[in-house]
């Protein structure tokens, strides 16, 4: 590779070759057995190619290209800087992985039907997530990120027979409408301050104050629905749960982060931003982060329960951005450095771990059809290699060392912990927030702790679990790249230092150039060492146990001096984090249908609990379903002939030209 | 040379002294009910033979249920290496090593707790639910007292942070936060290690225990590794806590040492005063208990605001 060839260029080719990469199996129907190679070579293609265009960007730095076509308005421009580089890993890396995982979990021997139009969506919305991070000009942006949103769609909508699947992804495209008009008012005052569509400006200025605070609730709105912040998280539960699983992981590692993308560029607009700014975005983080883990934790899915770990992880994301920018308002450089950097290595982190558990979900399902946590059980032994990576991606995600969880975990709260001694304010939310994480640590150690516990051990509940097995190697290849990868990070955190100083470089140069660096700040050497350290004990105290070799007979559990136990006298899940969910109810709503027992021999009876989307449930649907009755006048507008809609269009058109003049 | 010396006497006192606190208390409670009760070395017995006995292993468990007591203990292990004993400074400190203390607790209770779940006996499955619900109210006490700890003191290590005591923080209200924060690190230390009245070690009920019910399959070598851990992690909670109640640096460092071991001694036997004077609380209380804990270090940390 030459080194005049611009990485920009590299990463279009890139894109292009991912988004093509399902139209060879679409055109020829005739070979089946040809589209998937094809796709997941081409995919695996684009992201190689890919990935050495960030190597390419990381000796050469920066570049942009505007590519010749006419737009009315704006340029067609993309760029690459330190914290594209940082988003495009993810994007590439969980794109080809995921796309190999499909190659035998959604084959065409299985589903002929739905197999090329889902590897065709997948390529491209890979090649529309990677335009919408390299987009230098909001046109192109907003192109992009419709593109994006329609794939995922259809994606979501793969098994568009079951009524279930059509209402999330139904409810998903909605969503995701709503923040596209919120980022076009957005991206419309953003050319209004600074006079041109580029992305992504520095403003000398926010204008008045009421305009940047405006740029920054509608980008926070609308990049946040794209994220699942919470109270925006509506449409992530059922999409996730609803898609297939290799779906769920691209969604859940690389889609969301597009929305935080968003996020963390909005907040970078201004030079110094109002001090309110960060505090919204660690409340926002908080708030996710402890509802959607008590949501998780009550879940009864495990899909769904993935879902709202990714809520979680979300706002602990969101936690980092707010503090970076409660740095920059007080001109506290270690705050933001340790802020973003935090959040970034969250993201890096987050799209390993999290695609591995769908991945493992996906195994689980595979193997035994259900989603259901209490029909599960003794896969741990049915499915060994499965449940090495579900811990693995278990303890990782639960922030605990020696997995990366814990590397970007500690960066946050470092920060965190500096920003208590901020006076006179910033303590107020790094006070309320460092508990807060710590919860939300502690109540993900429960979270997935039940679903080890209830999916994992004991004996099986059902026939279809006790007879799962293993998928085969091309499915457990993926997950032993994401395995590893939270190992590596885990082990060396610093080995995504040169990623995220380049990133924060981008996001604040000032402020980057005069403070210490990450390296600096965070005894890395130490966080790998401990790692080291306590493999080792753990290896010492194994050896230990094996010098001394005790014989050891099997013998049934122990149930209390019980001779007859059954599967079904097992702990189930919803007992598990009954004292959780009780805790929390005023948030969750649960509902209970308990069966009055009656007389001394009472008849059959069944207990149920269900926890639904308070928020969707309670708030979001009636209200929808409010306007849909109160704007049930206006649909005599809307008949459906085209021309009537020409009409409407050249009427409105001409509406604005004379409110304009 | 001394640096060297301290660093032996950590790491033995870590390693040997744990199960004579568990002794302490339990004599405590003998003298409170008249009895004369096992002697202060039962522990170490009990471990030995534990350690020479064979163990019986459920057909239902998989590599989780050995993983569990191995882990825990090393984890526990490691976490005592951060705490600073006395006015020595601990073996390893870093910035931020509070944060992993804390993980490193979570780390065991996340094995634990699985070990206990891959028996499938609805009994551990009770423990387990409860050590992780009751943990996360825990962890956000100790998370709340190090807030107060680090804003005062100014350090994101544990041992400069355990040590400002010593220094001396001027005025009242410090004092005031640091007494709080140390009531709260009492609550945290009695729940952590399943202590009354969050849970009665002694009881004969298994629906209504907590640690004890989480290891009911556990046999032999493996059962010796949960009690001893169990022990290290006590001695581990109590060494922070004795920061708190007893800031004193006498200078001479084998006096320093002696006055060390006397006051973890010394704090067992207050936590056998609690068992001999207290009831079990009803298990649906103890959230309260460990909310109010949070809510008093939030207490401290407006102390520190003024």
């Amino acid at each position: 590779m030459s080194a005049s060839v611009s990485p920009v260029a590299i990463e279009i080719l890139a894109a292009a070759c991912i988004a093509l990469s399902g139209v060879p199996g679409c055109l020829l129907r005739r070979v089946p057995a040809a589209g998937q190679p094809t796709a997941t070579a081409l995919n695996g293609l684009g992201s190689a190619a890919g990935l050495l265009g960030l190597v390419a960007h990381a000796r050469g730095g920066d570049a942009e290209i505007v590519l010749p076509w006419a737009l009315p308005v704006g340029r067609v421009a993309f760029g690459l800087d330190g914290l594209a580089a940082l988003f495009l890993v993810p994007i590439l890396l969980v794109s080809a992985l995921g796309s190999l995982y499909g190659a035998s979990y959604w084959s065409g021997r299985d589903h002929p039907e739905s197999a090329p139009r889902l590897r065709l969506w997948w390529g491209l919305m890979t090649a529309s997530m990677m335009a919408v991070v390299l987009a230098r000009d909001a046109i192109a942006f907003l192109m992009a990120w419709e593109a994006m949103a329609l794939a995922a769609f259809f994606l979501i909508a793969t098994e568009d027979d079951q009524p279930e699947v059509r209402r999330s992804s139904w409810i998903y495209l909605v969503a995701t409408h709503t923040g596209t008009l919120c980022l076009l008012g957005c991206f419309a005052l953003l050319a209004h301050v600074q006079g041109s569509f580029a992305l992504w400006p520095r403003l000398a200025s926010g204008g008045s104050a009421w305009i940047s605070t405006a740029i920054f609730a509608l980008g926070v709105t609308g990049f946040g629905l794209k994220a699942g912040v919470m109270p925006l998280h509506v449409w992530l539960p059922g999409a996730h749960a609803n898609a297939p699983s290799h779906v769920s992981a691209l969604l859940s590692g690389v889609l969301l982060k597009t929305g935080v993308y968003g996020l963390v560029r909005v907040c970078g607009l201004l030079p110094d931003p109002p001090l309110w700014w960060g505090g919204v975005l660690l409340a926002i983080g908080a708030v996710s982060g402890l509802l959607g883990i008590t949501l998780a934790l009550a879940q009864q899915d495990l899909k769904r329960l993935l879902a709202y770990s990714s809520v979680e992880n979300v706002g602990i994301i969101a936690m980092g951005v707010g503090l970076a920018t409660v740095g920059r308002a007080l001109g506290r450089g270690d705050l933001v450095v340790l802020g973003l950097a935090g959040a970034l290595l969250h993201v890096l982190n987050h799209s390993l771990f999290k695609p591995l558990l769908f991945l493992v979900a996906g195994n689980v399902l595979h193997a035994t059809g259900t989603r259901r946590i209490a029909s599960l059980g003794g896969l741990a032994r049915t499915m060994p290699r499965t449940f090495v990576f579900f811990v693995i991606g278990a303890v990782a995600i639960c922030g605990l060392p020696p997995l990366n969880g814990f590397a970007g975990e500690f960066l946050l709260y470092a920060g965190l912990l500096r920003a208590t001694r901020v006076d006179p304010v910033g303590w107020v939310w790094a006070g309320l927030a460092v508990p807060a994480l710590a919860m939300v640590g502690a109540l993900a150690v429960a979270g997935f702790v039940k679903v080890s516990g209830i999916a994992f051990s004991g004996s099986a509940r059902s026939s279809d679990a006790a007879h799962a097995h293993d998928p085969g190697g091309s499915m457990l290849a993926p997950m032993v790249a994401l395995a590893g990868g939270c190992v590596l990070l885990g082990l060396v955190p610093s080995a995504a230092l040169p990623l995220l100083e380049r990133a924060v470089a981008a996001w604040d140069p000032e402020i980057a150039a005069g403070t210490p660096s990450l390296a600096q700040l965070v005894p890395f050497g130490w966080i790998s060492a401990m790692g080291l350290l306590g493999i080792a004990s753990v290896a010492g105290v194994a050896t230990l146990l094996a010098w001394r070799r005790p014989e050891s007979s099997a013998a049934g559990t122990w149930d209390c001096g019980y001779a007859r136990p059954t599967p079904r006298m097992q702990y189930v899940d919803s007992s598990f984090s009954e004292t959780l969910v009780g805790l929390f109810d005023w948030a969750l709503r649960s509902r209970r249908a308990s069966p009055e027992l009656r007389g001394p021999f009472p008849s059959r009876a069944h207990f149920a609990t269900r926890v639904p989307d308070a928020i969707l449930d309670l708030a979001v649907l009636p209200l929808l379903g409010a306007a849909d009755r109160g704007f049930a006048r206006a649909r005599a507008l809307q008949r459906g002939p085209v021309h009537r809609y020409v009409l409407y269009i050249g009427l409105a058109v001409m509406l604005v030209l004379l409110v304009a003049r | 040379m001394t640096g060297t010396l301290n660093l032996l006497a950590h790491v033995a006192l870590l390693l040997v002294l744990p199960p004579l606190l568990l002794g302490v208390i339990n004599k405590t409670k003998a003298w409170f009910a008249g009895r004369r009760g096992p002697p202060l070395l039962q522990l170490y017995y009990d471990l030995v033979r534990l350690f020479r006995k064979d163990m019986v292993v459920s057909t239902t468990t998989t590599w989780v249920f050995r993983a569990g007591p191995v882990i825990g203990v090393s984890a526990v292990f490691l976490a005592g290496l951060l705490v600073p004993f006395g006015p020595f400074d601990a073996p390893i400190a870093f910035p931020g090593d509070l944060v992993l203390f804390a993980y490193l607790l979570g780390l065991a209770r996340f094995f634990t707790a699985s070990a206990a779940l891959d028996t499938g006996s609805a009994f551990e499955g009770m423990g387990a639910a409860r050590e992780v619900s009751f943990a996360s109210l825990a962890e956000v006490a100790l998370f709340m007292a190090f807030v107060v700890l680090v804003r005062l003191s100014g350090a994101l290590s544990l041992s400069p942070m355990l040590h400002a005591p010593i220094a001396g923080i001027a005025g009242g209200l410090p004092a005031a936060a640091l007494l709080l924060v140390a009531v709260a690190l009492f609550v945290v230390l009695l729940a952590e290690n399943a202590r009354i009245p969050i849970d009665d070690p002694n009881t004969h009920l298994e629906l209504t225990m907590i640690h004890e019910v989480m290891v009911l399959d556990h046999s032999g070598p493996l059962f010796g590794l949960v009690l001893y851990g169990a022990a290290v992690k006590l001695f581990v909670l109590a060494a922070l806590l004795l920061h708190l109640v007893l800031p004193v640096a006498l200078g001479n460092p084998l006096l320093d040492w002696a006055l060390f071991v006397a006051g973890v001694l010394a704090l067992a036997v207050v936590v056998g005063v609690v068992e001999s004077v207290m009831a079990r609380l009803r298990l649906s209380h103890v959230p309260s208990l460990l909310i109010a804990a949070g809510v008093l270090c939030a207490f401290g940390f407006f102390f520190t605001l003024a």
